[in-house]
């Protein structure tokens, strides 16, 4: 009973206050602003780095947590020309030695899986696209989560047969053949004719790392089997455009291995690098890439963003409850007169109390409120900024790496930092309407009432 | 006969800045039920700290306050709050309204503080309504005071103090804002209020106004100087 009546009193001590705000209903919704925009931040800093982490997640998920990519790097400029000053030919990158030494002598390593990229027009007919040749081996699909669409994908029998097949990535499919049926025909690359056996699905492609790897399309792709490239194509690379001549010789772009066990990553990767400076001297013409490292690193790198932008937020919000304390002291000189009145009539220095807190904190939990609100529509909000963002800003820069970043963050919405922002704008009103409600229960009520 | 209010010897010190100031030297009246009293008295005489101390705004430096069978002299805010929500009706000479509310709201505050908080009920809406219906504004209970004329403002005033039913009603020259009609009119009012057997004491420095009340009490520099009217 005692409870109920406790809570009327609240609801009636609530009741008031919202009378006196609608007074002034400018001036109260100008002061709610600044609690709106700094519980809006705090969520929206959260919901930005949730959307980051997960980003990173995935990522990570699809180079997967127990492998090591080691990859091929053309050398610095200066350098190379350095070293091959007699030569025509720039020899980099891994060897095909690299891949037997890394396969078969370490212990931790399951499976090795190279592959040889090359950049060539391939051609069905009258139709010509710039396709990126990949030479790679049957474990090629699951290892990148390929789906295949329609047909086969190469087979052990093709690597072993050197046989001319090739599987089509959707895209190539699409623009070589457009409405026919690419299984059973075939695409001319380099003067040869490869059999068309099977289509892969369409394939997110997968985003930039921190620098250490760059994005990947997966979409324009002709996979072919390793052993027919490198008897149809050779290790060299011949590029001849507008007079200038430069040829490349790399025996494999890529070599992926899956470790036995998640926790044998990162001591494999040591083992790796040790063994592959042995045989590159240079050092700097191939990277070693773990997922596991990225997402440590990535994770250090977004606590600081965290903290960053939460002190941001957090500035916000206390600049709002400064506003709010402002407003406060400004209206309780405003009504002397009515603190006077009240407690003439039987108000005790609590009712005043409780009544000038009460309006801070409903002004303050109102503002929470549409800030929470505010703060659910963070995705759509960033959504709107991105379209806006990319058509200004990055129309022509297209591949920077910060654009990438960008594009692919989705903000997702931390559920835990509604309660909590919305509970820290009750807060600030607490703390900053303490003062202008204690300092009203302090008047006089005869200096109150006297008060023009 | 009983009474409804009494000071005993009251008196009043005010540091003014570094000076002492002896407001009140020694107050003593006795107000019996059903009293209507008229303070008077030229400004500085004291009559205005005697007012706040009555009214429990105040406590006195020496001295005794007793209302409703209570001492006033040696309580601490709080149950002072408590004395004047309880005990006390204020009718001011600006009439003093909450200027959001609407006339039965402003009838309704003292019903706010009361000890316990105990909820508003039908009962209650029931006798603000008739207070307000009493004082003749039932026609216009849901204006706000700025559509009110100074008389109907002083009367919301009226109805606000007997709200609590109260020992005594406190009246601060409670005709000084109004035009002579309507002075008649809040006048006999408070006369009415008085018959049916209300305690009332009035501040006024108005003697056609302080003739009305059953006895005047005439104070100078901080002590009673004497009762009954003094012409001039």
């Amino acid at each position: 009973m005692s409870g109920w009546r406790f809570m009327s009193n609240i609801l009636r001590t609530v009741q008031l206050a919202l009378k006196s705000l609608m007074l002034h209903k400018l001036r109260s919704g100008l002061t709610m602003l600044g609690i709106v925009f700094g519980v809006f931040s705090v969520i929206a800093m959260l919901a930005i780095g949730e959307g980051a982490s997960q980003q990173a997640q995935k990522q990570v998920l699809q180079l997967g947590a127990t492998n090591i990519i080691v990859r091929s790097v053309k050398p610095p400029r200066e350098n190379a020309s350095a070293q091959n000053q007699n030569s025509f030919v720039l020899r980099y990158g891994l060897k095909r030695a690299d891949f037997d030494l890394l396969s078969r002598t370490i212990p931790t390593v399951l499976q090795a899986v190279p592959i040889r990229e090359i950049t060539k027009a391939c051609r069905f007919l009258h139709r010509e696209m710039n396709c990126r040749i990949v030479g790679c081996t049957p474990e090629y699909l699951d290892m990148n989560h390929l789906e295949l669409a329609q047909g086969r994908f190469i087979s052990d029998k093709d690597r072993r047969e050197k046989t001319n097949v090739c599987v089509l990535a959707s895209q190539t499919a699409e623009e070589l053949f457009q409405y026919q049926d690419p299984v059973g025909q075939s695409v001319k690359i380099a003067d040869r004719r490869y059999a068309v056996v099977g289509v892969t699905t369409p394939r997110e492609a997968s985003a930039a790392i921190g620098g250490s790897m760059s994005g990947q399309e997966y979409n324009q792709d002709i996979y072919i089997p390793l052993e027919t490239m490198r008897v149809r194509m050779g290790d060299l690379d011949i590029d001849r455009r507008q007079g200038s001549f430069s040829a490349e010789e790399v025996e494999l772009n890529q070599i992926t291995l899956t470790i036995s066990d998640v926790d044998q990553v990162v001591p494999t990767a040591g083992v790796i690098r040790e063994s592959l400076q042995q045989t590159h001297r240079s050092g700097n013409d191939y990277s070693v890439v773990v997922p596991q490292e990225l997402l440590k690193q990535a994770a250090q790198i977004r606590t600081i963003f965290n903290v960053v932008l939460g002190s941001i937020a957090a500035i916000s919000l206390i600049v709002g409850g400064i506003g709010i304390m402002n407003i406060m002291l400004a209206t309780v000189t405003e009504r002397t007169r009515e603190i006077g009145i009240r407690r003439a009539l039987g108000a005790k220095r609590q009712d005043i109390t409780t009544q000038f807190l009460t309006e801070t904190i409903v002004l303050a939990g109102s503002g929470g409120m549409i800030g929470v609100l505010l703060g659910l529509s963070t995705p759509w909000v960033f959504q709107g900024l991105k379209s806006v963002a990319e058509r200004f800003f990055f129309e022509s820069g297209g591949g920077s790496e910060f654009s990438e970043m960008f594009t692919n963050l989705n903000p997702q919405v931390v559920p835990a930092s509604l309660p909590l922002a919305f509970g820290i704008s009750v807060g600030i009103g607490v703390i900053f309407g303490m003062y202008p409600a204690r300092s009203a229960a302090q008047l006089d009520p005869i200096e109150a009432l006297r008060h023009e | 006969m009983s009474l409804a209010a009494q000071v005993i010897d009251l008196q009043k010190d005010y540091m003014l800045g570094t000076v002492p100031v002896q407001a009140l030297r020694g107050v003593s009246i006795d107000f019996p039920r059903g009293d209507f009293v008229a303070i008077m008295g030229s400004s500085g005489s004291g009559k205005s700290t005697l007012l706040n101390l009555l009214g429990a705004l105040d406590r006195p430096t020496r001295g005794h306050y007793i209302v409703g069978g209570r001492d006033v002299s040696s309580m601490t805010d709080d149950e002072l709050s408590t004395i004047r929500n309880e005990k006390i009706g204020f009718i001011f000479q600006s009439y003093n309204l909450i200027p959001q509310y609407t006339v039965l709201e402003n009838i309704e505050v003292p019903l706010h503080y009361r000890t316990g908080y105990p909820k508003i009920g039908e009962r209650e809406q029931q006798r603000i309504k008739e207070l307000a219906e009493m004082v003749g504004l039932g026609e216009r209970m849901d204006h706000r005071p700025f559509q009110l004329s100074g008389g109907q403002q002083q009367r919301v005033a009226i109805a606000r103090s007997l709200v609590n039913d109260p020992e005594i009603i406190l009246a601060d020259e409670p005709t000084g804002n109004l035009d002579s009609k309507t002075e008649q009119e809040i006048m006999e009012m408070l006369l009415r209020l008085n018959l049916e057997g209300r305690t009332i004491i009035m501040v006024t420095h108005e003697t056609s106004v302080a003739r009305l009340a059953k006895r005047q009490i005439y104070m100078k520099d901080g002590v009673i100087a004497g009762e009954g009217l003094f012409p001039g």
